[in-house]
């Protein structure tokens, strides 16, 4: 049986040439960045080289750009970080209620540290209002966190729009956009951002390596303390196969991988809302990330028909992979204002570069027989497929 | 995740459906996960005239759980005597199909609550008397469904399900 993957959202297998670039940083040019011999003195060279590749990719400079272990730890750098190191002049800090789980959990324990923290809400396409967020900020504010790709349902946030309104009221904006990156262009100064959040292995490199970027004059303190590495900011020995294989991941990565995806993902919207009864898309229907198509079947949980769809083979996935192991529905679905059996009744399908046209076909025809023979044994089973 | 025999069960559910002139209906829902089982009974006689469960189907929305613990809940029940039945437990399930993940566990909650709705619909419907246990977990599952029906379902949701009815 042939595996379809459609879960890119959750990872991405890494690329060959991302494999290639990194396979000799780890036996051959194995050296410690920091040691001052030739064999050190290499693995600096292509660390320095990669991060020129990111900062160029977003429009930085290289020493704006902070290595990490992913978009987690970024995102906790990020809030952290910037809190504590001005917690003199404010306490608190705008995000959504549609973030990632580190970007929510960082907030709650900012809470616990004597933080305020504002969860705004989002309309039915999962979209934050820009204007919410400017009456939200106080004086009091420091930094607004708002997630640009959305990693659930793949709502594009105006993330330009509120950096503007950030730099004019004079507050830090962070933008997780893990799931974005390289898929919408991102330019840190036409899009006012203070810090960015950046990882590899959304977009075909390798797990375990991301990086934040941190605005020249920003005032933020290191979270991760050691030997200095990363100009203070984040200490522990370089992941040079991984920064390598990041920065490799990020060169390849080009416009007409984004138009396949497009494609592909269309297509699966398409042949979905028009095929299958009372199947809805979640997420806003235009600015949406090109790989992700997330619906609701009503009638049927979602976990089943994900059960289902692997025994043909077919990865995708019930809203985020983390919260697979808890019973509650998703709190982006909830955000948007869907009902519980809404929420538990949605799937995500995130595709990737290398599907192919009869993967989506496929996995279509298979989606459109099990949400039926899970209508059938449901008692409240909504209209059969056509 | 799921043991071998859940996954067996949930690909191939055994008792799928409606019995149109069931002598016993029991209705429940999980309002957390938005779990909803129905479970349909046609009661006979053995040997020694006593109540069993001559023929039992079901009809689920959930998780693999909920599904695989629908059709081995049907499966035990099935031939039973309406004691025996009630004395099924959500252990018996799970043991049955080999264990169950801990955060499934209410699943097989859910299946025995449904037979003992089942079995209480038929023995007030008959006039018969219904043992006390019976009717006190009667009312926590009647509460249950209806906090389920209130929070997970939409109104078409509903209008489906009453279609159906």
């Amino acid at each position: 049986m042939k595996r379809i993957y459609l879960d890119h959202a959750a990872t991405t297998p890494v690329d060959d040439r991302v494999l290639k670039a990194m396979q000799p940083y780890l036996c051959e040019r194995f050296g410690n960045a920091s040691s001052i011999h030739r064999i050190g003195q290499e693995a600096k060279e292509a660390l320095e080289k990669s991060r020129q590749i990111i900062a160029d990719k977003i429009n930085a400079h290289p020493s704006e750009i902070v290595f990490t272990s992913g978009g987690t730890e970024s995102n906790n750098f990020a809030l952290k970080g910037v809190a504590f190191s001005n917690r003199d002049k404010g306490r608190h800090i705008i995000t959504t209620r549609v973030e990632h789980d580190c970007v929510l959990n960082s907030c709650r324990w900012l809470e616990t540290q004597g933080f305020k923290v504002t969860y705004l809400g989002v309309d039915e396409n999962g979209m934050v209002r820009p204007d919410d967020i400017r009456q939200a900020i106080t004086k009091d504010t420091l930094a607004v966190s708002v997630i640009h790709g959305n990693n659930e349902v793949g709502t594009i946030a105006p993330i330009r729009e509120i950096g503007k309104i950030c730099r004019e009221k004079g507050v830090y904006f962070h933008t997780d956009a893990c799931q974005s990156f390289t898929k919408v262009p991102i330019d840190v100064e036409k899009d006012y951002l203070d810090m960015l959040t950046i990882n590899a292995h959304k977009i075909y490199g390798p797990k375990g390596v991301g990086a934040l970027y941190i605005k020249k004059g920003t005032t933020i303190d290191a979270w991760q303390h050691g030997g200095g590495h990363e100009r203070n900011l984040r200490s522990g020995t370089e992941n040079i196969p991984g920064i390598v294989g990041f920065a490799k991941a990020v060169e390849i990565a080009c416009k007409s991988d984004v138009v396949q995806m497009t494609e592909f993902r269309d297509i699966l919207i398409t042949r979905v809302l028009s095929e299958i009864a009372d199947s809805s898309l979640r997420g806003h229907p235009a600015h949406r990330l090109c790989n992700n198509a997330t619906f609701s079947f009503s009638g049927i949980e979602g976990e089943s028909l994900l059960l289902r769809l692997d025994m043909h083979g077919i990865a995708c996935s019930t809203g985020s992979a983390c919260s697979s192991h808890t019973l509650e529905p998703s709190h982006v679905l909830m955000a948007m204002g869907l009902s519980h059996e809404d929420a538990h009744s949605s799937l995500r399908f995130s595709v990737g570069k290398e599907n192919t046209a009869e993967d989506i076909e496929h996995t279509v025809d298979m989606l459109k027989k099990e949400v039926g023979l899970l209508r059938k044994m449901s008692p409240v089973g909504g209209m059969d497929v056509q | 995740m799921y043991s071998k025999e859940v996954m067996e069960h949930f690909s191939n559910p055994r008792n799928i459906g409606v019995i149109e002139d069931a002598d016993g209906i029991g209705k429940v829902g999980n309002f957390i996960c938005g779990d909803i089982m129905w479970i349909y009974i046609k009661v006979g006689k053995n040997e020694n005239r006593e109540d069993i469960i001559e023929d039992i189907k079901f009809k689920t929305m959930g998780c693999a759980a909920a599904i695989a613990t629908s059709s081995m809940a049907t499966e035990l029940a099935k031939g039973k005597t309406i004691v025996e039945a009630l004395n099924m437990t959500k252990q018996d399930i799970s043991d049955s199909l080999g264990g169950l993940p801990a955060v499934k566990l209410h699943c097989s909650l859910l299946a025995t609550d449904a037979l003992v709705e089942a079995i209480y619909d038929y023995l007030t419907k008959k006039g018969l008397p219904v043992p006390d246990d019976v009717s006190k977990k009667h009312e926590r599952i009647k509460s249950e469904l209806e906090k389920t029906e209130k929070i997970c379902l939409n109104p078409k949701a509903q209008e489906n399900s009453l279609k159906k009815d």
